[in-house]
């Protein structure tokens, strides 16, 4: 914990620096008549941030924060297999949007997950995997006339269209 | 007394039956779509406008506006049930919503957010119908220097909010402002903070794209690892009894209601401020007037209603700049605006004179839309509930689907969907080391309003702050908000060294 | 593992026959129309004056039943459109992607030439009108005229405040024009979108506007505003006392166009369809009304015709901001 607690101070302060020579694209300082430039507000907000972390970084070398005591880990091993299956997982789903769209990936997604992490039955995860997209089409595409993305399964849906309009 | 009379034709326009179906067809649909994360009255709006042109245009207003009050109450259900603000309005609902769902108490906080809304609902109705045209004169004189001045007031009430960590509280509400900035800068015209140069930051972070990133995504990872993938998510159980007790139960909250209901009225009256600020301040100060300010944040029913009653009156003051000046006081009226043009319908001064009828159709079938919300809403909460108690790793995934369609939707663009889980991820692991996020979720909703009006105003006064204390609201506003913004300030040095 | 391959098998077996399904409903198609909804960006944000324009034009065709798909409308205001003509520009499905366009559609790939766009490969479809542009003061102020708009403007130097919509943008245009011809030293602030800058004039806290006829007409109604000039060759209909800037003695129009614009790599079918939609929409009588009442100017045009509009206006946007300097 004390660990992640610099290291997130750190790379926060880093991204500080980063977002403050980006705002810097614009005038950061004050024009005369007119007030702060176009980078002004960002600039010394970042400038803000950088404080903060420079804050924390102080009050982690005192030992001040209750994280910066802790010697606990800060992710032990259980934890760190639930993030990154989660996270990997929800990556890969996005990911997917992009290739099969969102009504390939919402079923792989939800087949994933009920039957290998959730360990359901069959019957369930299908029961899900079929009627989520179904739902969800009729939903947004239908009654929203909201189009999600469909990657190459595009031409798969022109007939349904036709059917609906 | 004039208005009386018109407000009771009003009612009987509203109670046509043709508009009564209106009415509960458009509040059921706005529930369903608000209680959506990512998707939220402007969207509901949004999307039905096309649809309208069936009915006439009091009806096809009326409609609209049943879909508008369905989407705010709904957009509590998403707040208190997934702990994800469905749109900007809810966030403050969040704060008490969730920890009381959490503790198995949802039907309490749902049935106190419905009521609230009811509250605030019927109260600004009341105020519309008194005080319509001379606030409206009012709000015309609202520039820039006063719209600043209440961002200002806005953030003071919110001074509090965050941990008892100071400098990541301040990191936070910074990164909401610099995130805030990103896109367009309209003083100078010019591009800022395009990262990397992707298209997708032109239009800006969107405030969903942060939200369900955070209170989505980062929420569930958080939860995931909290019950190592195996408990329920909370162990509501619900009867019509319970209900009704809950009901009764909330006499205790109603000064708290009727505050959040007047601020948030007088807050959504104003042009480009919405409802979102009033909630915030209603919170604010609900948790400020409270004898017991420790629990706000862990499941405080005033702290649900309060925002409650005030975004709901807020979109009613919303419409009164709307109606009377053809000003969008929220991106929802904005909508609504277009709608009434494409009915041939010319909001502005003239309207109250040649379109009474419509007028006050409207405002009644304000009062309908809230009524049959209430209604309808609690009938749901059974249905709710239900849902709350499927297995984790049902809820899960289906969490998941909802907060990545929900976070394509608002701009139909992937990049704010890998934007989203960025920011789920960051946030879940500056989440575990305790900085405060409900801050930047609330600077990236305010720093849009807050910038530009700075910059118009110092434009204004050729780069003098005095602006901000002779005009006669500007002063009044910025004065109290400067004394609440270093109030606890004094408390701190008084607490050290006087002590 | 055997379970897995089955379910890969008999999923391509679907897959391919809907494929062929579809494949054949291409076929047997006649004359072009759409297959799927039809995206519509907007180059400008949610309540606008183009935004508006766009829904109302979704009515129609949902209305009189006139497409057999529906128009889905996506504002992309990002960068002053930069972002609506990147993704146009970039539209994996050209047939199905059409745009409304304001000036910006000339003068944002002008001012950002990184973004890669070049107008003449979009496709033309149809110009729906020319928005006019007219100069505002506030009643109370008691100005009548454009030659007491100037002594007062004179008079309070660069304490005049002019609202208007954005730097750089069409309203600052004007404001540039009014202070070189009249000699004015105006201070222009920009605001989000046209309605705010009109509530801004009609509540005192801008002393001028340049805004269109649309925004402004609520307030005018109300006796609230007052146009004193017009930037057209002739006097709008709706406005028979505001003299044109003309008839003054100051060469000055100037146009907002709103024009639908199609994808780059339209098909010639998508192209003649969109064409003969719009042309239809323009022609009735709902178009007409919002035309009149909008105090829209302009006839249709589309094609080879349109296409020669957009070069003549771009090489006019580019010389008004050659000359502002806003343009390197």
């Amino acid at each position: 914990m004390r660990m992640a607690e610099l290291v997130m101070g750190l790379v926060m302060g880093i991204f500080s620096i980063y977002l403050m020579w980006k705002s810097a694209e614009l005038p950061i300082g004050w024009i005369a008549g007119e007030g702060p430039g176009g980078g002004a507000w960002p600039f010394w907000l970042a400038a803000g941030m950088l404080c903060s972390c420079v804050a924390i970084i102080f009050r982690w070398a005192k030992h001040v924060t209750p994280e910066s005591q802790s010697d606990s880990p800060f992710m032990d091993r259980r934890s760190l297999k639930l993030f990154l299956l989660n996270a990997v997982a929800i990556t890969v789903f996005i990911g997917l949007f992009h290739i099969v769209g969102a009504y390939g990936a919402i079923p792989i997604f939800l087949i994933f997950y009920l039957r290998f992490m959730g360990g359901h039955s069959w019957g369930l995860t299908s029961a899900f995997a079929l009627s989520t997209p179904v739902i969800t089409f009729l939903f947004f595409e239908i009654a929203l006339q909201k189009t999600l993305p469909k990657g190459f399964t595009e031409p798969l849906f022109l007939p349904i269209f036709d059917f609906f309009y | 007394m004039e208005t009386l009379t018109l407000l009771i034709d009003g009612f009987a326009i509203a109670f046509e039956p043709l508009n009564l179906v209106l009415v509960i067809v458009g509040c059921a649909l706005g529930l369903f779509i608000g209680a959506m994360p990512g998707l939220g009255s402007v969207n509901g709006v949004a999307i039905l406008l096309p649809m309208t042109f069936l009915v006439p245009p009091t009806g096809a207003v009326i409609f609209l506006a049943a879909i508008y009050y369905g989407a705010m109450y709904g957009g509590a259900i998403s707040s208190i049930m997934l702990g994800i603000p469905g749109a900007s309005t809810a966030v403050a609902t969040t704060f008490d919503g969730r920890p009381l769902a959490l503790k198995g108490l949802a039907d309490k906080a749902l049935v106190a957010a419905a009521t609230a809304s009811f509250v605030g609902g019927t109260i600004s109705v009341i105020l519309f119908t008194l005080f319509a045209p001379p606030l409206a004169e009012v709000a015309l004189t609202f520039g820039a220097p006063e719209i600043f001045a209440l961002m200002l007031m806005a953030f003071a009430t919110f001074v509090g909010l965050g941990g008892d960590d100071i400098p990541k509280t301040l990191f936070s509400i910074c990164i909401g402002l610099v995130f805030g900035a990103v896109g367009l800068d309209i003083i100078s015209g010019e591009p800022r903070l395009i990262f990397g140069g992707l298209p997708g930051f032109f239009h800006g972070i969107n405030f969903l794209v942060l939200a369900i990133g955070i209170y989505g995504i980062a929420e569930m990872l958080w939860t995931i690892e909290v019950s190592q993938g195996e408990v329920m998510i909370s162990q509501a159980s619900v009867s019509f009894k319970r209900i009704l007790a809950n009901l009764r139960e909330l006499k205790l909250t109603l000064k708290t209601m009727v505050m959040g209901s007047f601020l948030g009225y007088f807050v959504g009256i104003l042009p480009a401020a919405g409802a979102t600020p009033g909630a915030l301040m209603a919170y604010g100060l609900a948790k400020t007037i409270s004898k017991d300010r420790e629990s706000f944040g862990k499941g405080n029913v005033d702290g649900v209603v309060a925002p409650e009653a005030a975004n709901n009156a807020a979109s009613t003051g919303a419409m009164l700049p709307m109606l009377t000046l053809g000003i969008p006081g929220s991106p929802t009226t904005a909508i609504l605006l277009g709608g009434m043009v494409i009915w041939g319908l010319e909001p502005g001064p003239l309207l109250f004179v040649e379109h009474k009828e419509f007028v006050w159709g409207l405002i009644a079938s304000l009062y309908a839309a809230n009524l049959f919300s209430l209604l309808i809403n609690i009938a749901f909460i059974p249905a709710f509930i239900w849902v709350l108690r499927l297995p984790f790793t049902i809820l899960a995934p289906i969490i998941f689907i909802l907060c990545i369609v929900g976070g394509f939707v608002p701009t139909m663009d992937m990049h704010d969907v890998w934007l989203m889980l960025i920011f789920g991820v960051v946030g879940y692991l500056m989440r575990k080391l305790n900085y405060p996020m409900a801050p930047a979720v609330l600077a990236i909703v305010l720093g849009p309003l807050a910038e530009p009006a700075l910059r118009q105003s110092l434009l204004i006064s050729g780069g003098s702050f005095s602006i901000f204390f002779t005009r006669p609201f500007a002063s009044v506003i910025s004065v109290l908000a400067l004394i609440l913004l270093l109030l606890p300030v004094a408390k701190l040095l008084y607490e050290k060294y006087l002590k | 593992m055997k379970k897995v391959s089955t379910g890969v098998l008999s999923l391509g077996l679907v897959l391919s026959l809907c494929f062929g399904f579809s494949l054949f409903t291409f076929n047997s198609a006649i004359a072009w129309e759409p297959k799927k909804p039809v995206e519509f960006i907007v180059m400008a944000g949610k309540g606008g004056g183009a935004d508006k324009a766009v829904r109302f034009i979704q009515s129609i065709i949902a209305k009189n039943k006139m497409s057999s798909k529906p128009y889905t409308p996506i504002n992309k205001p990002g960068g002053s459109g930069a972002e609506a003509l990147v993704y146009v520009k970039n539209a994996k499905d050209p047939d199905h992607t059409i745009m409304f366009t304001l000036n910006s559609f000339y003068t944002t790939p002008l001012r950002q030439p990184g973004l890669g766009v070049d107008i003449s490969k979009f496709t033309p479809v149809g110009r729906m009108a020319e928005d006019t542009f007219l100069l505002w003061v506030n009643k109370d102020s008691g100005i009548k005229n454009v030659d007491e708009f100037v002594k007062a403007a004179k008079a309070a130097g660069n304490k005049w405040i002019m609202a208007g919509t954005g730097k750089n943008s069409e309203d600052n245009i004007l404001t540039d024009f009014l202070n070189k011809a009249y000699g004015l030293n105006m201070k222009y602030v920009p605001y989000k979108g046209g309605g705010r800058v009109a509530k801004e004039l009609a509540g005192n806290n801008a002393n001028s506007t340049v805004n269109n006829p649309s925004e402004q007409l609520g307030f005018y109604q109300a006796g609230k505003t007052v146009p004193l000039g017009a930037f057209t060759p002739k006097r709008l209909p709706l406005f028979k006392d505001a003299p044109t800037f003309k008839e003054l003695g100051k060469d000055f129009v100037y146009f907002m166009q709103r024009t639908v614009v199609g994808a780059p790599g339209m098909s010639a079918g998508a192209k003649s369809y969109y064409q003969g939609l719009f042309k239809k929409i323009f022609d009735s009588s709902a178009w007409q009304g919002y035309m009149k009442k909008k105090s829209l100017q302009g006839g249709f045009l589309t094609g080879d015709a349109l296409m020669s509009y957009w070069m003549r206006e771009k090489a006019v946007q580019k010389a008004i901001l050659q000359k502002m300097g806003a343009l390197k």
